[in-house]
């Protein structure tokens, strides 16, 4: 168990009170109700929250979802493995790549092969590539919550540095398709180590200049310091992962503690926590992130090993039988495939666990007893994806 | 308006109100799935800049747009709000379909949740083809729109009679 601070002591006092207050309001039946959604800009799409409110403040708030729900782990059952990867990227949007790794691993662990080493490698760089494009649209999007129009836009402007360089490798902006099982369709164009390196300075100076325009500005810790507090053993009931939870103050990373073979540890970095689990917390912690996601790749291009990028594997892939569970950190936190095998062209069924679907859960907890404004920022800071919550 | 509703606008009336509908569009954006973030890289990105167009992004809301445009994929969960918004769009009023997902179903093809195309919704002017169309192909729609915005026979569209494709 972490050390509990005490702002989450405080947390926790408040939301006893709350719960008082709930029951209170439910008997009475007063109060009314807001309904936000499903198309609200602060639900990242097209999530529908009904919100019930007593004046300012909100004494319940109840997450419907739904509203995009594809039916991925239907389709999983009529497609073959290579047609798999086209369907899991659009999981995640932003971090794309980052959706196909932990899929193509599972296969990868029931066929029994291994990519070689340069293979991933590379998987490690475009999974850390889609992070960085991915967190670094969240805190424009976090600043535009609260009313900084201007973060948006160089987060818009500087995240186009970072897909250029998966457009270069991959072909696609995002949703790249471009794992296969057993290594990777092509290599590192030429000359795209030293462009990606450029980029990466530049998101780093991204990350100073938005410390500068967002974190260290006084009507940012105004809305968001306190507000929203996650005590971490709730954080670790909800099932909350990645940034949500290190931001309680859980030291858990799963890069870190579970390698699934990717190249993470031959890098020099640093899990970054945070005490606190308020809003603010969660945004710096996923800015400490975007760091050393470019000090990963940063390295990891240094190291990179020569050698082929593919395995051998059949020309016409056949799962053998069997079932396999792969997890991975990715951008909004653990999302992982359990993929049972008849020894077919496609899987039998495939599970999905998204790291969003959780972090949305924790919304009626977390939102009881804060202020209305106060509702857009913590959604904002739990930071979900829409594609993620509802597959 | 007078002149529109007895059917008698003269011709460069006519050319005039075309052109300066064609070039002060609000766009409403209906974000839905992935391609939302390629038409936000086309509506708030300094790199592709929708506003040199004569195109406003972000009105408060539908009831004061003139262009809708639906990014993404379109669930049967979804559809009985996206007719309600459309209908609280004042006319004249232009969609726009992006995506493949928007289109016909696109990857979602044979999925029990996904409408195949918000087309059999809504109404359609300009379909954007791609998975996700690149914001510079979201900007290609929007051209076309207004080149046909400026062809418009505003006395037809008031009897409500169906346009003219050219
Ligand atoms: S067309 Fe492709 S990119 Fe666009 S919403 Fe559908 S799946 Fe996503």
């Amino acid at each position: 168990m972490t050390a509990v601070s005490d702002r989450q002591k405080l947390a926790y006092v408040n939301s006893q009170a709350a719960d008082g207050r709930v029951n209170l309001e439910f008997e009475t039946q007063e109060g009314m109700t807001l309904n936000m959604g499903p198309q609200h800009p602060a639900t990242h799409g097209t999530l529908r929250i009904i919100v019930k409110l007593d004046g300012e403040s909100v004494i319940a708030a109840e997450p419907v979802m739904g509203y995009m729900h594809r039916g991925y782990e239907k389709l999983t059952e009529v497609r073959t493995y290579p047609q798999v990867t086209t369907l899991v990227n659009r999981i995640d949007w932003l971090g794309s790549f980052a959706n196909e790794v932990p899929f193509i691993l599972a296969a990868e662990k029931l066929m029994e092969v291994e990519a070689p080493p340069r293979a991933q490698w590379i998987r490690t760089i475009l999974f850390e590539l889609s992070r960085i494009a991915n967190i670094s649209l969240f805190v424009g999007d976090m600043a535009l919550h609260i009313g900084a129009m201007t973060a948006a836009f160089y987060a818009f402007r500087d995240r186009e540095f970072v897909l250029n360089q998966i457009e270069a490798v991959t072909g696609g902006r995002f949703h790249p398709n471009f794992d296969r099982i057993g290594g990777l369709k092509d290599d590192l164009p030429k000359g795209w180590i030293a462009d990606t390196k450029a980029a990466m300075e530049k998101i780093r100076d991204f990350c100073d200049e938005m410390d500068d325009l967002v974190t260290g500005n006084e009507i940012f810790q105004a809305r968001t310091r306190g507000v929203g507090v996650i005590p971490a053993d709730v954080a670790q009931q909800f099932g909350l992962s990645g940034a949500n939870l290190r931001s309680s103050g859980v030291d858990w990373d799963l890069r870190r503690d579970q390698p699934v073979g990717l190249a993470w540890d031959q890098a020099d970095w640093k899990v970054w926590t945070h005490p606190d689990g308020d809003s603010f917390a969660r945004f710096w912690v996923r800015i400490q992130e975007v760091r050393e996601s470019t000090k990963i790749v940063d390295q990891l291009l240094d190291g990179l090993p020569a050698g082929p990028i593919m395995a051998k594997v059949p020309r016409i892939i056949k799962v053998p039988e069997g079932e396999a569970w792969v997890a991975t950190e990715n951008p909004l936190g653990e999302m992982g495939y359990y993929v049972v095998s008849k020894g077919d062209l496609g899987p039998f069924r495939v599970k999905i666990r998204t790291a969003s679907f959780n972090n949305v859960s924790v919304v009626p907890w977390v939102c009881r007893g804060v202020y209305v404004p106060d509702v857009v920022t913590i959604l904002a800071s739990l930071y979900f994806i829409l594609g993620d919550i509802d597959r | 308006m007078g002149l529109v509703e007895s059917g008698k606008l003269p011709k460069p009336l006519t050319s005039l109100l075309n052109t300066s509908r064609k070039y002060s569009i609000w766009i409403f954006q209906w974000g839905l799935a992935c391609c939302a973030i390629e038409m936000g890289a086309a509506l708030g990105s300094p790199r592709y800049d929708v506003m040199r167009l004569g195109v406003i992004p972000l009105p408060a809301s539908p009831r004061q747009a003139d262009l809708v445009c639906f990014s993404g994929t379109v669930t049967d969960k979804m559809v009985p709000a996206i007719r309600r918004l459309y209908d609280q769009m004042p006319d004249p009023k232009y969609v726009i379909s992006m995506g493949s997902c928007a289109n016909c179903g696109g990857p979602y093809w044979d999925s029990y949740s996904v409408t195949k195309g918000v087309d059999q919704v809504v109404p359609v002017d300009v379909y954007v083809p791609g998975c996700p169309p690149r914001p510079e192909a979201l900007l290609e729609g929007i051209v076309l729109l207004q080149q046909r915005i400026g062809k418009e026979d505003m006395v037809e569209r008031w009897k409500g009679e169906p346009l003219v494709v050219s």
